[in-house]
């Protein structure tokens, strides 16, 4: 019954028995058991990649009535298969004057800073990479190290349209994170721990009932950190010239996609865990209740592959922003929001009565995060409407000069 | 020697390389990725001492934007793509004694205390972070502190953006 | 079982290696890499004190937060002198940053 119920945790210590038994010294076996899940987990999300981004290219199409890959295989499923075959057997250049180290080092670092991310996320409350102390914090200091890659593509290209491509993204990377951390607290306060493990179980009520304003910001910005549409001018084919990665051409480049694709996944996943509830749902588990863990696995998957196809919803539809309106987009609207959001949250959490119970808390939070909205949205109408009385005014005041002037060509 | 002591010399040997490298080297994107390397070693060299929220800020402050700075000011103010001219100053073999007296008199002065040689690492660690949160906005401990730290920020952040703006020339 | 004293000297080892290369490097970014290996020698120094002598007092971790964050604004305001140097005066080097007054 074991085996059906949890598979994952049987076979761990069916391994580590046997390790145990070959005669090793217990630390040893910690060292390999640890070494084996960081393997499974890297291989696990590579080949997820294969198939999301077949998922990506069919639906895309279908959103934009067309069919997508359809040749190779049934649906196109060995598309996928075909495009790394093909990476494979492409000719890797190198562009005269670039730097051999870093030219080479940049792509694998965009994909290592992704790949570690998995390893706090929890696929069920007893499968989870390691539960460390510091779950939030570790996810968002290694998306800080993913910008070094980008700088070290930029750089040792040695083409200054890929430096400025880098430029432009590091900048929006950089100025994202803020308003990203920022929502990252709130699942934080909510849950009164950073593990990612206890912010699933603190999930009675999803989080994004209680913090819905904080779940928007965390997907924009997540949205931008990863550079998917609509903030994707840092592969602006027809803007920048495919910006930072244009001298690289081969496998080289299939790793700076593939860590993009992963990291669209990756964020999809972190979403689902910190806001939709993770791996929580009917008949699973607990660490204190029996339950059946595999599902855990099942509802995890579900989740973010819902999230996922939200993305590329919001991929085939929306148009690209400008690099100014990004920018300031993020410091002059996310960022004040964010801080609001976070305060004014800390301080209602603060003061809900403990007699309030899962759903009145639930309750309460809604509704200060509803009255915040609204309070935005009235705050950015009348901003705007101050805007444009300015400009007719100064529409009026052209208008009012004497004829003489605009026949002066 | 422990598998604890064994991979403390890995990462401490690895920390000091990189530093090494760092401070020689001519190329100045060069020596900001080593010093990159330096700091990864110093994160890790905090996870091994318990103190995992310290590491991760480590990271995140240090490797995500100090050293993302440094690489845009090396980017911004260069003028060849290579360094030509000679990276150390006329003196440099002064600085090197001197660094290297202060570092046998360091040694000297840590050696004294026997104490340090065989202090073992104590069981009970407290070091979770919501102590250090309470920590930092207690009256009673370091919200003084704290404050003026954020105002040192808030005027590190106003005082960065006037210098570096495009003034009118 | 790491000993407390290897790891002050690795802490005085890293310190020194930031020493020379604040005294000896002629580009001004460079001396801000020594500056910065220092603060992070110091900030080792630190919490290998706390971990060893007085884990039980969070005083030693909240001390290294603070030097984190006086580094991170250092590193910020003197990067943005060196970028308004090079502005006018088109160089980096300190050595020829000589005159008080231009």
């Amino acid at each position: 019954m074991d085996l059906l119920k949890d598979p994952l945790v049987f076979l761990y210590l069916q391994i580590e028995a046997t390790l145990r038994s070959a005669g090793l010294a217990p630390e040893l076996v910690n060292v390999a058991m640890q070494l084996i899940g960081v393997v499974v987990v890297a291989t696990f999300c590579l080949l997820l990649i294969i198939f999301t981004t077949w998922l990506e290219r069919k639906v895309v199409a279908r959103m934009q009535d067309r069919l997508g890959p359809n040749r190779a295989g049934p649906f196109g499923i060995l598309q996928s298969i075909a495009d790394v075959i093909k990476f494979l057997t492409k000719e890797d250049l190198m562009p005269t004057g670039a730097d051999r180290w870093v030219f080479n080092i940049a792509p694998l670092m965009a994909v290592i800073a992704v790949l570690l991310i998995w390893a706090v996320i929890p696929f069920s409350w007893n499968v989870i990479g390691t539960n460390v102390n510091i779950g939030v914090i570790y996810v968002v200091a290694v998306g800080a190290f993913g910008t070094l890659s980008i700088l070290m593509a930029g750089w040792g290209s040695n083409n200054k349209y890929a430096l400025l491509g880098a430029f432009r993204v590091v900048a929006q990377l950089i100025s994202y994170e803020v308003p990203m951390i920022l929502a990252l607290l709130v699942p934080v306060l909510l849950a009164r721990s950073m593990r990612m493990n206890d912010i699933v179980m603190a999930q009675g009520v999803w989080f994004i009932v209680l913090a819905p304003i904080a779940a928007l910001i965390f997907f924009i910005t997540s949205l931008a950190e990863v550079g998917r549409t609509p903030f994707d001018l840092l592969e602006a084919e027809s803007e920048i010239v495919a910006g930072y990665h244009i001298e690289y051409s081969g496998m080289k480049w299939a790793l700076f996609m593939l860590a993009e694709f992963l990291h669209a996944f990756t964020i999809s996943a972190l979403f689902a865990t910190l806001f939709l509830g993770g791996w929580r749902g009917p008949g699973v588990g607990d660490l204190n209740r029996p339950g059946i863990p595999i599902l855990g696995v099942v509802y995890f998957l579900i989740k973010s592959f819902l999230v996922y196809f939200v993305v590329m919803w919001v991929r085939g539809t929306l148009p690209r922003i400008r690099i100014d309106h990004m920018l300031a987009f993020c410091w002059k609207f996310l960022t004040p929001v964010a801080l609001v959001n976070i305060s004014v949250m800390a301080v209602v959490d603060k003061l809900i009565p403990a007699t309030a119970g899962l759903w009145g808390r639930a309750g309460i939070l809604l509704l200060t995060n509803l009255v915040m909205g609204a309070g935005i949205l009235i705050a950015v109408a009348m901003v705007a409407h101050r805007a444009r009385q300015r400009e007719a005014a100064l529409l009026a005041q052209a208008e009012a000069l004497p004829a003489t002037v605009g026949t002066a060509r | 020697m422990t598998v604890g002591q064994l991979l403390f010399i890995v990462v401490s040997a690895a920390t000091l390389l990189s530093a090494l490298i760092t401070v020689i080297n001519r190329n100045l994107f060069h020596a900001a990725l080593w010093l990159i390397a330096t700091l990864f070693g110093v994160a890790a060299l905090f996870v091994l001492l318990e103190a995992g929220f310290l590491a991760a800020v480590q990271v995140l402050l240090y490797i995500g934007a100090i050293a993302t700075l440094i690489i845009f000011a090396v980017m911004l103010t260069r003028r060849l793509m290579t360094e030509t001219r000679e990276a150390v100053n006329s003196e440099w073999w002064l600085s090197a004694a001197l660094a290297g007296v202060l570092i046998v008199l360091l040694i000297a002065i840590i050696g004294r205390v026997p104490a340090w040689a065989s202090t073992a690492p104590q069981a009970d660690v407290s070091g979770s972070i919501a102590e250090l949160g309470q920590a930092l906005v207690s009256p009673d401990l370091y919200v003084l502190p704290f404050e003026l730290a954020s105002v040192m920020l808030l005027v590190a952040l106003i005082g960065a953006i006037i210098i570096a703006r495009e003034g009118r020339r | 079982m790491v000993p407390l004293n290897w790891y002050l000297i690795v802490a005085a080892l890293l310190f020194c290696i930031g020493l020379y290369g604040a005294l000896a490097r002629r580009n001004a970014i460079a001396v801000l890499i020594g500056i910065e290996l220092m603060l992070n020698a110091v900030n080792i120094n630190l919490v290998a004190f706390w971990r060893y002598l007085t884990p039980q007092l969070i005083s030693g971790q909240a001390y290294a937060v603070f030097v984190f964050t006086v580094a991170a604004a250092e590193a910020a305001v003197g990067l943005a002198l060196i970028i308004s140097i090079y502005r006018n005066r088109e160089t980096v080097v300190v050595e020829e940053i000589d005159i008080l007054k231009w």
